[in-house]
């Protein structure tokens, strides 16, 4: 089992795979996230980075925040380039020009991943390539100030589909990712929170070891454009898995475990105050949004007891 | 400032070494600063796992280090954050299980060492 | 003394790839371009190359694929035409300023509207402008050299650039010629491996690949690029000296045809060429004095050399397969320009020619040489080779 000391030692110094000097907004989840992701790994990894948050944030030219073999490409094809990498590694390595091994992670943000980079993804899941599918899901596209993507949810207010006189903000729930990208019927996937260390670790080494395809789904609260104090980061974090708003499970080879059932699930008002982008639900007369909300988060969770309680397989 | 490359002195392929961001100061960012009462400390590990800009560096003491109740702690155990990168968003004050870091206005801190 | 085989353009290509035996090829398959996978995935199923294939789910996630295994280390190809170039153009364009140089054959094809899958360079013509070496091939015994001398080209450490090798589709891709094929031992030898050293699978040297560049650095990236591309030239001839000890054939950067003496001269790319040399053939035979000029690297453009074969001819027509609506044709543009340093300079014309497949015969290059000799020109209006009403 892995310690939160044992993980702080590969997260620092030489060993480090993504070092300070990085242009994140202070507070953003996406450093914990990356480096305990990249620290989870025990051979070498080579990163494919989707443009995003922390592809422009670590790679201002002539400055790079990556100590491990790192390439950004364009918007929608992390998954592709990461195929072709994982080709040459394995034509390479047949070829007797490397002996090393490695892993290979892809890694985009929600809009690079449920969107615009999601034909690559399925292409590289279906032909079953080996690397992990790493997704930092803010839910929208954050880095150019807060657009819908398909993993906006129900009810927030984007610039794109901004709440107003008759409009609530989104109107759609968001794409199941999880559930999609297992119909691959690919050997691992984890939806993992970023202030759950311990959990996202794990769930990062079991992609990495995974004889096949990975996906890591981990949810990132924006303290820019979900406008929170950036202090609060880890504590939005903890109010979405809490709320069963994002629950945390795994499907490993098909069979779903859920890895944290709350005894008393607190109510998503909790989650949803204080962040600009649900603000227009708290007031009079949008009170049905918030139940509506509430219904479908209790909905979709005893779907998932279901499918956990039903060992079928996906 | 260094003087910029020209031309002719660019990688090829603009390909960097690894890890240059080192050279880049975030600290300047900061209007909060993070003070750790190291006599509180548990080395939960909890600050520097969390941290946005991996600006809590670790070190493995054998001899162990002096931390709340004067216990002493050993094996993996934090240091002083590094101020040249650190950009004071309060998530390790704010996560801390002891209360053993707090913010303070980056001027106050500015004054303070003036003072000393 | 190679061995000749009866094969199609697509076949040619195919061999060249069977000989350069690349470590990563990815492909996504469409009209005329597809029997150029399906034959070298027919090697990878019999065992013939030990290429790792990859036949992805589009053209974009082909190139995105290809990038992603030449920027790891390996060689990487893949294979396109018309709307798979069109779809890949974003990656296209972004290979060139990571310095990966990728070839890929191109089977030339009209772009929609309105549908067609035959021949015309409007594919080609909308990626003139990224960076990447653009070579021509008039028949299939030109793709399958060109395709060689590509890799040697791309390769070179003055140079770090993609390359793309044209056919005509259909008409050299699908038409059966024989074509002399080169010892595999000798072509092997020619092109060589692709070093690690640039990938980032060398682990020994950690790096970023693909930084952003903001306004303080695009301008001397994109500097440093161009002076890659005028390094294609002197490489070009190297390569293509080393080349020719195999082959016995010659690779100028374009190539001239009874242009000695010539009152007209006819600029053409591609397979047409073929059909002008049997033009200006019969024109000679009627003791008319034409030739033809048939560009061969046309990325980067030999301008000067152009300028030279060029700077005693009175008249000049350019046929071309492709139009820059509103705009002088890509070859027009491109010959205007070559003559506009001389200071007597020849009368030019712009022919288009050949859209969608349209056939193009012996008999109507003849009649364009016959309007260049007649002087009744008109260098500012293109006029269209067939075109009813």
């Amino acid at each position: 089992m892995p310690t939160l000391q044992e993980i702080a030692l590969k997260t620092d110094g030489a060993d480090a795979r993504i070092v300070s000097g990085h242009r994140m907004c202070s507070g953003c989840g996406i450093g914990p996230l990356i480096k305990t992701v990249l620290a989870a790994s025990d051979k070498p990894v080579i990163v494919l980075n989707a443009t995003g948050c922390l592809e422009v944030t670590t790679s201002v030219y002539p400055f790079t925040a990556w100590n491990t073999p790192w390439m950004h490409l364009t918007f929608e094809n992390a998954a592709a380039v990461a195929a072709g990498v994982e080709s040459a590694y394995r034509s390479l390595k047949r070829r007797g020009k490397i002996d090393s091994e490695v892993n290979i992670l892809a890694v985009g943000g929600d809009g690079g991943t449920y969107d615009i980079g999601f034909q690559a993804l399925s292409g590289a899941l279906e032909r079953k390539h080996k690397f992990m599918y790493l997704v930092y899901d803010n839910e929208g596209y954050m880095n150019t100030g807060n657009q819908r993507s398909g993993a906006t949810p129900f009810g927030a207010s984007t610039t794109t589909v901004p709440a107003g006189k008759v409009s609530n903000g989104k109107p759609q729930w968001r794409k199941n990712l999880v559930e999609i990208v297992a119909a691959h019927r690919i050997p691992y996937v984890g939806q993992a929170a970023v202030h759950n260390t311990l959990d996202l670790y794990k769930k990062a080494q079991k992609g990495f070891n995974a004889d096949g395809p990975a996906v890591l789904a981990v949810l990132q609260p924006c303290t820019t454009n979900w406008s929170f104090d950036p202090a609060l980061t880890m504590q939005y974090s903890k109010l979405a898995v809490e709320t069963n708003f994002w629950p945390l499970y795994e499907i490993e080879n098909g069979v779903v475990h859920v890895n944290t059932k709350p005894s008393n699930r607190k109510p998503i008002e909790e989650f949803l105050k204080g962040q600009t982008r649900f603000r227009h639900l708290f007031k009079p007369g949008n009170e049905h949004v918030i139940v509506e909300m509430q219904k479908m988060i209790d909905d979709e969770w005893a779907r998932l007891l279901k499918l956990e309680e039903s060992g079928i397989q996906f | 400032m260094s003087e910029r490359k020209t031309w002719q002195e660019l990688e090829l392929g603009v390909e960097l070494p690894a890890a240059t961001s080192l050279g880049y100061k975030t600290g300047g960012w900061r209007v909060l600063r993070p003070v750790w009462n190291a006599s509180e400390c548990i080395h939960c590990m909890i600050c520097v796992n969390y941290c946005p800009d991996m600006a809590i560096p670790v070190t493995k003491s054998e001899e162990g280090v002096a931390g709340k109740g004067g216990r002493l702690f050993k094996g993996v155990v934090r240091l002083e954050t590094n101020l040249d990168y650190c950009k004071g968003c309060g998530i390790c004050a704010h996560e801390c299980p002891t209360k053993c870091l707090s913010m303070i206005r980056e001027e106050e801190a500015e004054q303070a060492s003036c003072k000393l | 003394m190679g061995v000749r085989k009866a094969i199609t353009g697509a076949e040619a290509a195919a061999e060249a790839m069977r000989q350069i035996n690349p470590d990563v090829v990815v492909a996504y398959p469409i009209t005329p371009q597809t029997p150029i996978v399906e034959q070298f995935a027919k090697y990878v199923a019999d065992g013939i190359v030990d290429t790792e294939m990859v036949p992805v789910e589009s053209e974009h996630s082909a190139m995105s694929a290809t990038v992603g295994a030449e920027a790891a280390g390996a060689r990487a190809m893949s294979a396109t035409s018309s709307q798979g170039l069109a779809l890949m153009w974003e990656i296209v364009a972004a290979t060139p300023g990571l310095r990966l140089p990728i070839v890929m054959p191109l089977v030339n094809r009209t772009i929609s509207a309105p549908l067609n899958i035959h021949c015309d360079h409007s594919d080609v013509m909308g990626v003139t402008t990224v960076g990447w070496i653009q070579i021509f091939s008039e028949n299939a015994q030109e793709v399958y050299e060109n395709l060689l001398l590509a890799i040697r080209v791309a390769e070179d450490t003055r140079v770090q650039l993609p390359a793309m090798v044209n056919q005509d589709g259909f008409i050299t891709s699908h038409a059966v010629e024989p074509v002399e094929i080169f010892d595999d031992a000798a072509v092997r030898t020619f092109v060589g491996v692709r070093p690690l050293d640039r990938g980032l699978l060398d682990l020994q040297h950690v790096r970023t690949i693909g930084a952003m560049v903001l306004p303080d650095y695009l301008l001397e990236v994109k500097r440093a690029q161009e002076e890659a591309m005028m390094h294609v030239f002197e490489v070009y001839a190297e390569a293509g000296k080393e080349l020719s000890a195999i082959t016995g054939h010659q690779y100028p950067f374009f190539e001239t045809y009874r242009t000695e003496d010539a009152d007209a001269v006819i600029v053409v790319l591609n397979s047409a060429a073929g059909t002008a040399k049997v033009a200006v053939d019969a024109m000679r035979a009627l003791g008319k004095k034409v030739g033809l000029l048939k560009p061969i690297l046309f990325r980067p453009f030999p301008y000067a050399e152009v300028r030279d074969a060029l700077k005693d001819v009175p008249v000049v027509g350019v046929l071309d397969r492709s139009m820059d609506f509103g705009a002088y044709a890509p070859v027009y543009t491109e010959i205007r320009n070559v003559l506009f340093e001389l200071d007597r300079r020849p009368t030019t014309q712009s022919y288009i020619y050949g859209l969608g497949g349209r056939d193009i015969m012996a008999t109507e290059i003849e009649s364009v040489f016959e309007e260049l000799l007649s002087g009744k020109l008109d260098p500012e209006h293109q006029r269209y080779i067939g075109l009813r009403g």
